[in-house]
């Protein structure tokens, strides 16, 4: 029996227990998990992870070069507001891919930008695209069922938009209604199968984030991520707990944003609170993910680059090349992957951006490969088509 | 299946409303389509000709905010182009207002549902920052005056609305071999071209081919958009010779006129025929529309060059409008309008919300259920399939929005047993009124109706 008859036989009595949720009948056709993070704004990759023993480093960004980072080795930097994150960078938990990007060049807009990184496909045919790489993966795959793949958030992630089932939460959905309320609502909901299931899971969904924001949570592991969070409260910690949440299910694919990365003038503070963010939901999934998070990837990908170049305004503008930060069980991290172009003003992209060494797209390739057994074609042709994955990028386990 | 006034208003309308009478035949429901434009008069919309130069002004604020960086006048210019995207903010806000005002205070409401409609059929977005505000404006001027006209006419002017350029790049587009393609180093963009084929005439069922899509691309050069002036013919990115669409080989003399000939075409074309009934049918009345209605419908488009106003009488005066099964789902928007309407919320309540409670009672409600306000997912518009809308986040929307939204707008809310009646007409479901009285209390018992299958269901 399918769960949605399973669901139609229980009839309204699912709903009301606290005790069965609609997420437990499902089943998924893989074990590992993937969770995509858009930082949307274009986040400075060369501020982020800093390349402090490049002879140009210093010279190009007379400020923002100035405040200490945090030394991963001779060469690399770590941004201070992401100190939270060097343990697990000691334990192989997290790490970066450096200069890399999508295959958008020079217009550096970011509605453009942000649509060939979702879409995934090259350039040219990006504005006609109707659906997003991560939807083209479900459509790959047989035995998707609707809980499979979470887009998360008020965005509207158009990398999960298209014709493979996926469902959607947002935080301001917070569903509250009296016993008798709910009753009534099942009254008025009964005969019609559509309105019947969907109010149902809404009830079970809302009602379990109430009774155990995190199921299943890990105390210790939980205490630990506490200690270093920045802002327990905001959107962005219950965005990446309800994440967690699906995950720990029957969910193995969650998409959400982070805004906010378009640091156009006082870059440090900027950057220190997008960066807190990104921090704090790291940790909150790892937290939330307890032990599946050893079978977890976790990609946090932006639209592009920024200048090698400070700017005027102690900020940096739009570029081309950037870095991809990632996280989880399942990733080497431990490690600033990638080759690096250098910053002399021959190795930049039109003298002014870094220099992309790798399509960011070949990244998450691999990284569906290795999580769901994937076949070298059906990413190649379907999810990134026309995308030549190229050599294995070494972050892999 | 015959004509049922509850059903016209809910169905075809914007819902019953204790302030207006519903429909008592077709010709009824008709007449709000005919005379003057009542509601574009009671709640203004500026159109983007009129609020055209404020692009010019926003992208003036941001060249001199970014050419002040790290001077003394750095602060002053941040200061000033942050004002000008709050007014913005405050236009889009009010642009929301006065939609829903309309569908709100609107006799029948077909007219507003029309245009719903053809806003979607013409799928415009914002894609910069200047011209976030330019949405609803550039439907106002160029679809709401031509709802109850020809589609030709319509098609004509949204290929020359300047929010369609924009969105679709066509003023990007240059013949590769023109004058201003050689100079500047650009060549052509299909994107408008594909689009006004596949989803705005004779569909995507394949009556036209890849090369076809190049001509008419190569033919719709030159339409083009500069923030100073507005829209723009300029025949110098057109490329030379002539062009063949769908069988029919237009002038070579670079101009506007070569354009409307061949929107002209394509608007009668038999597929756009076909293509919008069977859209109007689908969106009104439900999936796999009734043979025999579409049929009539067909006819009147090309028997009346495409005269809307026709095929929207071909279809209310078939039998198969008023199938009382219903198949369709209120869109978010529809949702919120019929709300307001059953309950008489006065349309001055919605047209003074500030900024803050346009966010809470509006637009954060309308992303949760799956439709933020001016932000369609693509050129194919929203979704029409009632899953599509019937989620689990979508519901909670839904129900949260009925719970706690309604007492806000009237403290004194309806006795829930009268509402149902109120909302629904006389031939409510027995279990909505049984819950209805059975609520707790006056809130409840509203809500419950509200998010009713019955309720949200046209």
């Amino acid at each position: 029996m399918d769960r949605r008859r399973f669901l139609t036989a229980l009839g309204c009595s699912v709903a009301a227990s606290p005790f069965v949720t609609p997420m437990a009948f499902a089943s998924a056709p893989w074990d590992n998990r993937l969770v995509v993070i858009i930082l949307r704004g274009a986040m400075d990759g060369l501020d982020v992870i800093r390349p402090v023993g490049d002879p140009d480093y210093a010279g190009l960004r007379p400020t923002l070069a100035a405040a200490d980072g945090l030394p991963l080795s001779d060469f690399w930097h770590l941004h201070p507001a992401l100190a939270p994150l060097v343990p697990l960078y000691e334990s192989g938990e997290m790490g970066a891919f450096h200069a890399v990007s999508t295959p958008y060049r020079d217009k550096r807009s970011h509605f453009d930008g942000q649509d060939i990184l979702e879409a995934g496909y090259g350039e040219t045919s990006a504005m006609g695209a109707r659906d997003g790489w991560l939807n083209r993966l479900l459509q790959a795959t047989p035995g998707i069922e609707t809980e499979t793949a979470f887009a998360i958030g008020r965005d509207e992630l158009k990398i999960l938009a298209g014709d493979g089932p996926v469902s959607r939460w947002s935080p301001d959905a917070n569903l509250r209604l009296s016993s008798q309320a709910q009753r009534l609502l099942e009254m008025v909901h009964h005969d019609d199968p559509l309105f019947r299931d969907a109010s149902a899971q809404a009830i079970a969904i809302a009602h379990e984030l109430r009774m155990n924001p995190v199921t299943g949570i890990d105390d210790d592991m939980m205490a630990e991520a506490m200690m270093g969070m920045n802002n327990r409260g905001g959107d962005h910690v219950k965005v990446a707990e309800f994440a967690a949440g699906r995950l720990r299910g029957d969910t193995r694919i969650a998409s959400f944003s982070i805004n906010g990365w378009d640091t156009h003038l006082n870059q440090r503070q900027g950057l220190t609170r997008v960066l807190s963010q990104l921090s704090d939901t790291i940790l909150t999934l790892r937290a939330g993910l307890g032990p599946v998070w050893g079978k977890t990837a976790v990609l946090c990908m932006t639209e592009f680059g920024r200048t090698a170049r400070e700017n005027g305004t102690r900020g940096t503008d739009h570029g081309t090349g950037g870095a991809m930060i990632y996280a989880g069980g399942a990733l080497r991290g431990g490690q600033v992957a990638g080759d690096w172009p250098g910053l002399g003003t021959a190795d930049l992209y039109q003298e002014r951006d870094l220099m992309p060494m790798r399509d960011v797209r070949g990244l998450a390739g691999w990284v569906m490969r290795n999580q769901f057994g994937l076949d070298r074609a059906v990413i190649e042709d379907a999810v990134f088509p026309g995308l030549d994955l190229s050599s294995e990028p070494g972050f892999l386990l | 299946m015959t004509f049922d006034p509850f059903l016209a208003a809910i169905r075809f309308g914007t819902g019953l409303s204790p302030r207006h009478a519903p429909p008592g035949d077709v010709t009824a429901l008709l007449a709000d389509l005919s005379g003057p434009d009542a509601m574009a008069v009671r709640y203004p919309i500026p159109t983007f000709s009129q609020m055209q130069p404020s692009v010019a002004v926003l992208k003036d604020a941001a060249k001199a905010r970014r050419e002040a960086r790290g001077t003394p006048q750095e602060d002053v210019m941040l200061d000033a182009y942050r004002a000008l995207s709050q007014e913005t903010i405050r236009l889009r806000a009010a642009n929301l207002h006065a939609t829903l005002a309309r569908m709100i205070d609107a006799p029948v409401g077909l007219h507003e549902r029309l245009m719903r409609f053809w806003v979607d059929h013409f799928t415009i977005r914002a894609r910069t920052n200047q011209v976030t505000h330019g949405v609803t404006p550039a439907v106002e001027e160029s679809i709401r005056p031509h709802v109850a006209g020809r589609f030709g006419t319509m098609l004509k002017a949204v290929a020359t609305q300047p929010m369609m350029l924009l969105y679709l790049d066509q003023q990007l587009s240059h013949g590769p071999t023109s004058e201003l393609g050689l100079r500047r180093d650009r060549g052509l963009n299909e994107n408008l071209a594909r689009e006004m084929l596949e989803l705005h005439t004779v569909g995507a069922g394949g009556v036209f081919t890849q090369a076809e899509v190049r001509d008419f691309a190569e033919l719709l050069i030159g339409l083009t958009y500069h923030p100073q002036q507005g829209f723009n013919y300029d025949a110098r990115q057109a490329e030379p010779g002539s062009e063949t669409v769908l069988g029919v080989t237009y002038s070579d003399a670079a101009s506007l006129d070569t354009i409307h000939a061949a929107l002209d075409d394509l608007a009668l074309h038999p597929e756009t025929a076909r293509h919008i009934c069977t859209k109007l049918a689908v969106h009104f009345i439900g999936p796999d529309p009734d043979a025999d209605m579409l049929a009539q419908m067909t006819d009147a488009y090309l028997d009346n060059e495409g005269d809307i106003v026709s095929v929207v009488t071909a279809m209310l005066t078939h039998a198969a409008a008023f199938d009382p099964v219903k198949r369709k789902v209120r869109r978010p928007v529809e949702f919120i309008a019929a709300t307001l309407r059953a309950l008489d919320v006065a349309p001055e309540s919605v047209l003074a919300l500030d900024r803050r409670r346009t966010r809470e009672k509006l637009t954060t409600p309308l992303q949760v259920m799956g439709q933020p306000w001016e932000s369609p997912p693509g050129p194919d518009g929203w979704p029409e399939s009632d899953a599509a809308w019937v989620t689990p986040q979508g519901m909670a929307g839904r129900i949260s929005w009925a719970m706690e939204v309604p007492v806000t707008f009237r403290r004194d809310l309806p006795d829930p047993r009268d509402f149902v009646e109120m909302a629904l007409g006389p031939h409510a479901a027995e279990e909505v009124a049984f819950a209805a009285a059975a609520s707790e209390n006056r809130i409840e018992g509203v809500g419950i109706v509200l998010a009713s299958a019955a309720f949200q269901r046209r």
